[in-house]
C-alpha cells in the first residue's frame, strides 16, 4: 500500500510528508513535478497514477472550495507516492500491487478531514498546524493501510487543546467499536433530526438542444442531535420495496437506479427487505445517495442565438424557460453565457433580473432572484469585439452554465414517508424534513454563431 | 469543534547560524513549555528538510512525558532519525517498552506502532516481548495495532516473527470478537502471505471464511477493503459456495465508499468463474452496472481509475452497459485524462442503434480545442464506421464535413481514418476521392500522406490526375518520411500496374530507380527491388500479386490478449487494472535487474500493439496470405505479411499480430514487412541499422534486369 504520503505545493515543494514504510527513497517525489510537466508537454493528458522507475506515484488536486471561478485551481496538492516494494520472492510479485482506488479516496478523504480541522487547508493552514497533521498522519494510517477517517471521532481524541486538559485523552470506544462511527454517552436536552433531502440535476443538452443526458444526483443529509444509542429506520416511497412488500403504495413510488449508503446503514437488511436500519452518527452527515434518469423537461430551459457580424460585434438573444409547476418557485438563478475572451463594451437588455459581464470567466452572467414556474423570460446582449481576428480559430467552446434552488420540490417525488426513532431510554424525538432541487453538472451547449452582415442595433 | 483560528507561535522561522546549538540549549531547559516549544522547532525543521538528526540524544531526553502531544512529537523524530543514529535509538527502547505497560490504550498502542516504524535491526529483540502483550491488550485499539505491527516486523525480519509464533497469533485474532481487529489481522495476513516465499500462511478456511462475511458488515470502510481482498483470494469449493459468498458480498455495492464497491465487484466477477448457473450470472451482471455508472458521479481520480476498469469489465462481459452509452459522454470540465477514457469505452458501446447518437457526439468533440482528444475523436469516427456496416456511410458523412472545416490536424486524422474505412469497404465510397484528394497539399503528418498515397494507388483507375498527384511528390522523394517513401513506391507499382502509360512507367523506373540507388534504408531498398524483379521478369504476375483483393480489416472489442485479461480482472482496482499491465511489469527492479528488464521490454512490445485500437488479426493460415482463400469474408483476417503490398507502412493505427508461419515467409523476404507493418518506433529502428546493410551490394546488377 501507500509508502509515503507527501503533500505539495504547485510548484512541487514538499510542505510535509509522511514516510509509512521506508521502502522508497524518500527524494523520489522530486521527480513527480518534471514527470507531470513533461506529460503535459507531450500533450499527453498527465494521468492520477503513473509509473516511474518502479515507484507508483498517485496523487489528487485539492481545489479550493472558496473559489468561485471555476478554473482557477487549488493551493496545494496532494501525492501519495506508492511503491510496490521488492519482496523476497519474483513470484509473490506478481501479487503484490496496490489498490489504486482506496489510494485516490483515501487521499481525497485526508483533504476532507483536513478541511473540517482547519476550516480551509492551504499552505498556510499546513504550515500553522504542522503538528496536528502529523498526528492526523499517524492515527489515519498505519504502515500504508488506511485505519480511522472519521472527523468526527477523530476530534474526540486528536485536538491541539489536549496537552491542556488535566485528564489524559483515550482512544474513544467508537475507533474500535461495532459502531466505529458514534461515541456512547451523548446527550441532548432536546432530541432533534434534521433531514435534508437535496436533488442535483445533472443534465447534458446538445448545441441542437437535444437533451443529451438528465440524471438526478439525490442526497440525504441528516443532522442528528439524539441522546445515546437510538436505533433509527427511515421509509421512502421507494417502488422496489413497495413492489416487494406487495404493498400498494399510496400515491407515486420512485424507482432509484442506484443507492449508496453511509457505513452506518445495514447494508444487508436494505438486500433483504429494503429497510433502511442505522444508529447514525452524531450531528451532520450524508445518510445516502441515490442516482436515476429522469425523463421529465429540464428545469430551467435556455436557449441561446448568438449573431456574430464579421469579427467586430456579436449579438445574444438568451430565451430562459421554468419548466416547472407553477406554485413552485426557482430561486437564486444565473444562467452563465460563455462570451469571446475579448468581447467588451458589453450593452443588456432584459426583462427581468440583472444582467453582468463577467470578464474573468469571460461569460455574462443573468441572475433572476425568483424564477416562478412556467415563465419564461427573454434577455439580449451586445458586445464589441475589438480586434478583428480570423473566424477560422478554433476556441473553447464552453457551455452555458444554469444554477438554480428549488426549495419545497424534488424531481424525483421522493418522500420520507416515515423516520422511526427509538432509544432504550425511550424519549420522543422530532425529525424536520425539508426538500429542495438544485443544479448540478448543468450543461447546455452553444449553438454556432450565425454569420451575418449588419443588424440594427438594440 | 476545536477553533484552530488562536495565534500560535511561528515555528518556520529562517535558518539561523548556530540555532541548532539554541534549539540544543532549549531541550534541555527546565522549563517544561521551553522544551516542548523547542521539539516542535526541531520538528518544523525536520519538515522543511533542514538536518536536526545531531539532537538525536537532546530529543530523547524529552521522552518520558505525562504530555501526549509532546509523546507523539518525540517519537515522530525517533521514526525519522533512528536509522542515522541506530545506536542512541537502544536508549529508547526502555521508555518504549515502559509505555506499552501504560494505563492508557492510546500511549500502549502509540509505542506499539512507532517501535515497529523504527525499522532498526537493533530494535527488533526488543519488539517481541511487548508485542505479544499488545496482541493479547484488553483494547481493541492496541489490538489492532498490535497486528499491523506483526507485518511491520515480519518486514524487517520473517524468521524471527514466524518463529516467535506472530504469525500463528496472528491467524488466532481472526476469531477476535471486534471486526476492525479482524480487519488488521486480514491486512497484516494478506501482506506477509504476499512476502512470504511459499505462499501458504494465509489461507482461508470454511470457518474463518463465515468470520469474514461476519466482519464485513461490522468494520469500517477500509477494513471491507481488506476483507474484500482476501475473499477474493478464496478458492470456493463448489458453485454453491460460490454463489452463498457472492449474495454475502454483493450488498457491499451499496457503500458510499468507492473502493469497497469496486472491491465487491471484483470479488463477484472472480466467483462469477465458478457459477454454472445462467440466469444467476445475468441477473448479476445486470446488478453490477448502477454502480459501476455511479462511480462517474466520484472525484475526476476516482472516475479515471473506475472508467479503466470498466474498459476491462467491458471486454469481458460486452453486454453490461449496452443501454448506458449515454452516461460516458464527455462534460466540457472534464479533466482530459478523463474524456479520453470515455471515448475509448464510447466505442466500445457503440452497437447499430446507438451510433446515430454518438457521431453526433464525436463531431461536437471533434471540434474542441484539444488536440489530442480531437484526434482521437476523429479517429473513432472511423472505428465507428469499421466496427458497424450501417453506419459507415454516416461516418464518411460526417468525416467529410469534418475535412470541410479545413482545421489542418483534422482534416490529416480524417484522411487516416477513411484510408482504414477503404480498407474495410473496398470500392464503396469511391464518390469522395475527389475530396480527398483535394486536400493533398495540405498534409504535412507523414501518416496522413502516407495514408492518402496508398488511397491514390489503391484507386489510381478511379482518379483521373493520379500520375500528377503522384509526381508531385517525386522531386521531394527523398526528403520524404521512409513511411511515405515506402508507399509511394508501392502506390507508384499500382498506377503503374492499373494504367500501363508510358507516363507511368516513367515514374515507375524513376521512383524505384530513386528508391533503390539512392535511399539507404534497407526496407525500402528492399522493397523498390521486390517490385523491381516482379515488373522485370513477368508484368502479368506482378498484376496478380500486387493487384490482389486484400481481406477486410476489423475492430475488436477487446484490446488484451484473453490471459492477460483474465489476470487483470483479478486485479481489479489496483494499479495494474489501471495500467491495463500485469504487476510485475511496473514493480521495482532492484533484485532481479535482468528478469525485469526484459519483461518490461517485452511488455512495451505488448503495449504498443494495444494502444491501437484496429486489429488485423493475422490466420497462421498461410493460403491467405497467398491469396487463394477468401470464400469467407465473415472471418476477418488480414495478411499483414503480404511484403509491402497490404502492410501500407502507414499503418501505424492497425498492427498485425503476426504468426508462427508467417515468419518463415517473411525470412524470404529479408524482414522488411515485420517492421513497416508494426509502427513507427519499428521502423526507426531499422532506420538505425541501415548503415550496417545493404550499401555494399552492387545495384548496377540488378538495374541491368531492367
Amino acid at each position: 500500500m501507500a509508502s509515503a504520503i507527501f503533500i505539495l505545493d504547485l510548484k512541487g515543494k514538499v510542505l510535509i510528508s509522511r514516510n509509512y514504510r521506508g521502502d522508497i527513497p524518500m527524494s523520489a517525489v522530486e521527480n513527480f513535478m518534471p514527470l507531470v510537466l513533461e506529460a503535459e508537454e507531450e500533450q499527453q493528458a498527465p494521468t492520477p497514477c503513473f509509473t516511474h522507475e518502479g515507484i507508483n506515484y498517485l496523487y489528487i488536486r485539492h481545489n479550493n472550495l472558496y473559489c468561485i471561478l471555476w478554473f482557477e485551481w487549488l493551493n496545494c496538492e496532494i501525492v501519495g507516492l506508492d511503491f510496490l516494494h521488492n519482496l523476497l520472492d519474483v513470484l509473490a510479485l506478481t501479487k503484490k500491487n496496490s489498490n489504486a482506488t482506496t489510494i485516490l479516496l483515501f487521499l481525497h478523504k485526508l483533504t476532507e478531514v483536513f478541511t473540517e480541522y482547519f476550516k480551509e487547508l492551504e499552505e498556510e493552514s499546513i504550515r500553522d498546524n504542522f503538528v496536528i497533521i502529523y498526528e492526523l498522519l499517524d492515527e489515519m494510517m498505519d504502515f500504508g493501510y488506511p485505519q480511522t477517517t472519521e472527523t468526527k471521532i477523530l476530534q474526540e481524541y486528536i485536538t491541539q487543546e489536549s496537552h491542556k486538559l488535566e485528564v489524559q485523552v483515550r482512544p474513544p470506544m467508537a475507533v474500535t467499536n461495532a459502531v466505529s462511527w458514534r461515541s456512547e454517552g451523548i446527550k441532548y436536552r432536546k432530541n432533534e433530526v434534521f433531514l435534508d433531502v437535496i436533488e442535483s440535476v445533472n443534465l447534458l443538452v446538445n448545441a441542437n438542444g437535444n437533451v443529451l443526458r438528465s440524471e438526478i444526483l439525490g442526497a440525504i443529509k441528516m443532522k442528528c442531535y439524539l441522546s445515546g444509542m437510538p436505533e433509527l429506520r427511515l421509509g421512502l416511497n421507494d417502488k422496489v420495496m413497495f413492489e416487494s412488500t406487495g404493498r400498494a403504495a399510496r400515491g407515486k413510488a420512485i424507482e432509484m437506479e442506484d443507492v449508496k449508503f453511509h457505513q452506518c446503514v445495514r447494508l444487508s437488511r436494505f438486500e433483504n427487505d429494503r429497510t433502511i436500519s442505522f444508529i447514525p452518527p452524531d450531528g451532520e452527515f450524508e445518510l445516502m445517495s441515490y442516482r436515476l434518469n429522469t425523463q421529465v423537461k429540464p428545469l430551467i430551459w435556455v436557449e441561446a442565438a448568438v449573431e456574430s457580424h464579421t469579427g467586430s460585434r456579436v449579438e445574444y438573444m438568451i430565451k430562459a424557460k421554468a419548466q416547472f409547476k407553477r406554485r413552485s418557485t426557482a430561486n437564486n438563478v444565473e444562467i452563465n453565457v460563455p462570451v469571446p475572451d475579448d468581447a467588451a463594451a458589453p450593452k443588456f437588455r432584459s426583462s427581468v433580473g440583472s444582467v453582468q459581464y463577467a470578464p474573468e470567466k469571460s461569460c455574462l452572467v443573468w441572475k433572476i432572484k425568483q424564477f416562478q414556474g412556467g415563465k419564461e423570460f427573454i434577455m439580449r446582449a451586445h458586445f464589441s469585439l475589438p480586434s478583428v481576428q480570423s473566424s477560422e480559430d478554433q476556441e473553447t467552446k464552453p457551455p452555458i452554465a444554469v444554477k438554480f434552488e428549488i426549495p419545497y420540490f424534488t424531481v424525483s417525488g421522493i418522500q420520507v414517508r416515515y423516520l422511526k426513532i427509538v432509544e432504550k431510554s425511550g424519549y420522543q424525538a422530532l425529525p424536520w424534513v425539508r426538500y429542495i432541487t438544485q443544479n448540478g453538472d448543468y450543461q447546455l451547449r452553444m449553438p454556432e454563431s450565425i454569420k451575418t452582415g449588419n443588424m440594427a442595433p438594440i | 469543534m476545536t477553533d484552530f483560528k488562536v495565534p500560535r507561535p511561528r515555528f518556520f522561522t529562517t535558518a539561523r547560524k548556530g540555532e541548532n546549538y539554541e534549539l540544543q540549549a532549549d531541550l534541555n531547559s527546565e522549563y517544561r513549555d521551553k522544551r516542548k516549544d523547542a521539539i516542535k522547532k526541531v520538528i518544523a525543521n525536520m519538515t522543511v528538510g533542514k538536518d536536526v538528526s545531531g539532537l538525536f540524544s537532546d530529543v530523547l531526553k524529552n521522552m518520558q512525558t505525562e504530555d501526549l502531544e509532546q509523546k507523539k512529537l518525540v517519537y515522530l523524530y525517533l521514526m525519522n532519525y533512528a536509522k542515522s543514529q541506530p545506536n542512541l535509538v537502544i536508549l529508547a527502547v526502555n521508555t518504549f517498552v515502559k509505555d506499552t505497560d501504560d494505563s492508557n490504550p492510546l500511549i500502549r498502542a502509540l509505542a506499539i506502532r512507532t517501535m515497529g516504524c523504527l525499522r532498526v535491526e537493533q530494535v527488533v529483540d526488543y519488539l517481541c516481548e511487548p508485542l505479544r502483550k499488545c496482541m493479547r491488550d484488553e483494547n481493541p485499539y492496541v489490538r489492532k495495532t498490535a497486528a499491523i505491527c506483526v507485518a511491520k516486523l515480519y518486514d524487517l525480519n520473517p524468521e524471527l516473527a514466524v518463529e516467535n509464533g506472530f504469525v500463528a497469533l496472528l491467524q488466532e485474532m481472526m476469531s477476535d470478537s471486534n471486526s476492525m481487529v479482524v480487519a488488521n489481522a486480514v491486512t497484516a495476513l494478506t501482506e506477509i502471505d504476499e512476502a512470504s516465499p511459499d505462499n501458504r500462511i494465509f489461507v482461508i478456511n470454511g470457518s474463518s471464511l463465515s468470520k469474514l462475511l461476519i466482519a464485513l458488515n461490522e468494520c469500517t470502510e477500509w477494513g471491507r477493503i481488506a476483507i474484500l481482498e482476501a475473499l477474493a483470494e478464496y478458492k470456493p469449493i463448489d458453485s454453491k459456495e460460490a454463489e452463498h459468498i457472492i449474495e454475502r458480498v454483493s450488498p457491499q455495492f451499496q457503500h458510499a465508499n468507492g473502493s469497497v464497491v469496486l472491491a465487491a465487484i471484483k470479488v463477484v466477477v472472480i466467483l462469477m468463474r465458478h457459477i454454472r448457473n445462467e440466469e444467476l450470472e445475468k441477473s448479476l451482471v445486470k446488478r453490477m452496472a448502477p454502480p459501476l455508472v455511479t462511480l462517474l458521479a466520484s472525484a475526476p481520480e476516482v472516475q479515471y481509475v473506475a472508467l479503466r476498469n470498466i474498459n476491462l469489465i467491458l471486454q469481458k462481459r460486452k453486454d453490461i452497459l449496452q443501454n448506458e452509452m449515454r452516461v460516458f459522454f464527455c462534460k466540457y470540465n472534464d479533466p482530459p485524462y478523463v474524456k479520453l477514457e470515455k471515448l475509448d469505452i464510447l466505442i466500445k458501446l457503440a452497437n447499430s442503434k446507438n451510433v446515430d447518437q454518438l457521431l453526433s457526439e464525436l463531431k461536437e468533440y471533434a471540434s474542441e480545442v484539444d488536440v489530442d482528444f480531437v484526434r482521437k475523436s476523429v479517429r473513432a469516427i472511423g472505428q465507428c464506421a469499421v466496427k458497424i456496416d450501417e453506419a459507415s456511410e454516416r461516418c464518411i458523412n460526417v468525416l467529410l464535413d469534418l475535412i470541410n472545416t479545413k482545421i489542418n490536424y483534422v482534416v490529416q486524422e480524417a484522411i487516416i481514418v477513411i484510408k482504414d474505412i477503404f480498407r474495410k469497404y473496398p470500392h464503396k465510397y469511391t464518390t469522395i476521392l475527389p475530396t480527398l484528394c483535394k486536400n493533398l497539399e495540405v498534409l504535412d503528418e507523414p501518416e496522413a500522406k502516407a495514408s492518402l498515397i496508398w488511397i491514390i494507388g489503391e484507386y489510381a483507375e478511379s482518379i483521373s490526375n493520379a500520375s500528377e498527384l503522384i509526381l508531385s511528390f517525386l522531386d521531394t522523394f527523398r526528403d520524404e518520411n521512409l513511411q511515405v517513401q515506402l508507399q509511394l513506391v508501392t502506390s507508384c507499382v499500382k498506377l503503374f500496374l492499373k494504367k500501363p502509360t508510358k507516363e507511368n512507367e516513367g515514374i515507375v523506373y524513376r521512383v524505384l530507380k530513386v528508391a533503390a540507388q539512392e535511399c539507404d534504408n534497407p526496407d525500402l531498398r528492399d522493397r523498390a527491388y521486390i517490385y523491381w524483379r516482379l515488373l522485370s521478369t513477368d508484368p502479368q504476375a506482378a498484376k496478380t500479386v500486387v493487384l490482389s483483393e486484400k481481406p477486410v480489416i476489423s475492430i475488436s472489442n477487446s484490446t488484451l490478449s484473453e490471459s492477460l485479461l483474465e489476470q487483470l480482472l483479478n486485479d481489479i482496482g489496483s494499479l495494474a487494472s489501471v495500467y491495463h499491465k500485469p504487476p510485475e511489469t511496473f514493480l521495482g527492479r532492484g533484485r532481479f535487474g535482468a528478469d525485469a528488464i526484459q519483461r518490461k521490454a517485452i511488455e512495451e512490445q505488448e503495449e504498443s500493439i494495444r494502444e491501437t485500437p484496429l486489429q488485423i488479426q493475422t490466420q497462421t493460415n498461410v493460403e491467405n496470405l497467398l491469396d487463394i482463400d477468401f470464400s469467407s469474408p465473415a472471418t476477418p483476417t488480414s495478411s499483414s505479411a503480404i511484403p509491402a503490398s497490404t502492410a501500407s507502412p502507414s499503418v501505424s493505427s492497425t498492427t498485425a499480430t503476426s504468426a508462427g508461419p508467417i515468419d518463415d515467409l517473411l525470412d524470404l523476404f529479408s524482414g522488411t514487412s515485420v517492421n513497416s507493418s508494426s509502427n513507427g518506433a519499428g521502423i526507426n529502428t531499422t532506420q538505425g541499422q541501415n548503415g550496417t546493410r545493404g550499401n555494399g551490394m552492387s545495384n548496377d546488377d540488378i538495374l541491368g534486369l531492367f
